[in-house]
């Protein structure tokens, strides 16, 4: 009666042993890129060992012979990636499937925002297994345990060949893991602008950049720095919010955040109504003095 | 060729929607219902790749009540030369959906499934990846562009790091993301014309019992409020106390 973990990352791993942990049941921890993680507690890590994360027909292939009879649960962190092959491994097993799971009420019941995030719906699931994938900021963090055995697996060959892998811009923190995000809007105007000045604060802060829609559309910042309800859902321990008014669908990524800092210079810009600390100052100004002040 | 585009009715995405009082469901009282924004990008690229194409039939598949025809009727304007609602009031789940348009791909036999990669009423983003493995072709998700080479398509396809393009063999499901396209207006005149366009009425071939329930829908806690600092000396002061800033 396991659970079974896919690790798409290595750090997924880590968020498996906090749901894991939340429903006080072992698990087994199928691990898709980078070196096996051992000390998250998994009982086995099957590892694949991979560098990027393989199209999702081959690599279902090999997961849906991996779900054994008796097994309660297939979870992932959400991401793109789980969501694209977690969907499909459902389909294959015919099961329930429950999407960006926020909490774990019992086993089978589970709460979820819906609609970009602006309401959230509680869902219970019947049969077994259960696919799921859930935001880690939901489920407390573990203390790293144990050595856990590996196994070495390989991921069937799929239909769809990948002609050119996406790879990481820039050395900074991956958004979704990061501990301090900063992100801009519009008034950023360009790239260059973006880069210098919410690339520049980032990195004194050891932080990642992210962008509204509103920047993405209008070329300022690379669409897989997107973040909202559209594109990545962060929850760091400190996000500052620079030259953003706050949508709905912005907010609905931002919201487990621990502190919202917002700098703005419009003081009606809804994005005060959220913040835990909000500044009306004009961005250009203020970021380069907080810089100073805390001696970067 | 033939590709279909599945369409999903949802409430207006723009429309502030509140739970019903018992929270049993969404309180659609008096909101506007549109094509899901995911599928209509759908239903734009399809239009798009017949422009480039002439040879392609496009048909659009609804399910659900006779409302349905409404966003059906608009993706015809939009240009899609026929319709397929499967008229039902029963409440798939999104493993029901599949398999529902799993039953219609068997007898219309598109080659390519062009769908949207979620709905902006539940964001499951689920039924397009469980549709393809129930017809074992291969997918393709989350495209920010779409060409047909032969017997395959090229997919660029937005992931957690970047984009990156895949090459997939046809029969397949590709779901559209965000910026994939911007759908085309319709006007009125347009809507009208695709009234003559064929639609076609159907039964669901099973309505088995949905593996999730809604249980509650709720409005989540708001975030207690903040406070505004007048200084970026304060601003500092403030983040320090609390221990926000990294060491």
């Amino acid at each position: 009666m396991s659970i079974i973990g896919i690790a798409f990352t290595p750090s997924d791993a880590y968020g498996i042993q906090s749901f894991a942990a939340s429903l006080g049941k072992p698990f087994f921890l199928i691990q898709i890129t980078g070196a096996p993680v051992t000390d998250a507690g998994a009982q086995e890590v099957f590892a694949a060992n991979l560098t990027d994360i393989p199209p999702a027909d081959g690599l279902v292939e090999t997961l849906k012979q991996c779900v054994k009879d008796g097994d309660t649960h297939v979870v992932a962190v959400s991401s793109m990636a789980s969501k694209d092959a977690m969907a499909r491994l459902a389909g294959f097993l015919d099961c329930a499937m429950v999407t960006d799971v926020i909490s774990a009420e019992s086993p089978s019941v589970f709460k979820r925002p819906i609609v970009a995030g602006t309401l959230i719906e509680t869902v219970e699931a019947s049969g077994a297994p259960i696919v799921l994938t859930f935001r880690p900021a939901g489920f407390p963090k573990q203390p790293a345990t144990g050595s856990s055995p590996v196994e070495n697996i390989s991921i069937a060959d799929g239909k769809v060949s990948l002609k050119q892998a996406a790879h990481k811009s820039g050395g900074r923190p991956d958004l979704t893991q990061a501990t301090v995000v900063v992100s801009g809007g519009r008034p950023l105007k360009d790239a260059a602008t973006y880069e210098s000045v919410i690339g520049g604060f980032a990195d004194a802060l050891g932080g990642a950049a992210g962008a509204t829609r509103a920047a993405v559309d209008s070329g300022i910042a690379p669409n897989e720095l997107q973040v909202g309800q559209t594109g990545k859902i962060v929850a760091p321990d400190l996000y500052i919010a620079a030259g953003i008014s706050g949508s709905t669908q912005h907010m609905a990524g931002i919201k487990d955040s621990k502190c919202i800092v917002a700098i703005n210079k419009d003081p009606d810009a809804p994005i005060f109504e959220v913040a835990d600390l909000g500044i009306v100052a004009d961005l250009f100004e203020a970021i380069p003095a907080i810089k100073t002040l805390i001696g970067k | 060729m033939r590709i279909l585009v599945p369409v999903k009715r949802v409430v207006d995405p723009y429309a502030k929607v509140r739970p019903l009082s018992d929270g049993s469901g969404l309180d659609t009282t008096g909101v506007k219902f549109e094509i899901n924004p995911f599928d209509e990008i759908a239903v734009e690229e399809a239009v798009r790749l017949r422009e480039k194409q002439a040879d392609i039939e496009i048909i659009v598949i609804s399910i659900g009540t006779a409302d349905c025809e409404e966003q059906l009727r608009k993706a015809l304007a939009m240009g899609a030369d026929r319709a397929i609602l499967i008229e039902t009031s029963h409440q798939f789940d999104s493993q029901g959906i599949a398999k529902e348009l799993k039953a219609c791909i068997e007898v219309e036999k598109p080659d390519i499934v062009l769908m949207g990669k979620q709905s902006t009423d539940f964001d499951c983003n689920q039924t397009a990846q469980m549709l393809a493995a129930k017809l074992d072709w291969p997918q393709a998700c989350f495209a920010s562009a779409v060409a047909i080479n032969g017997s395959f398509v090229t997919v660029s396809r937005e992931t957690d790091l970047g984009v990156e393009t895949v090459e997939v063999p046809i029969p397949c499901v590709i779901t559209t993301d965000l910026r994939l396209n911007e759908p085309r207006f319709v006007a009125l005149p347009g809507i009208i014309k695709a009234r003559s366009k064929p639609l076609d009425r159907v039964t669901p071939t099973a309505t088995p019992a949905p593996l999730t329930r809604t249980l509650k829908i709720e409005s989540p806690g708001a975030r207690p409020p903040g406070k505004k600092v007048s200084s970026v000396e304060e601003l500092v002061g403030e983040l320090k106390n609390r221990g926000a800033l990294p060491a």
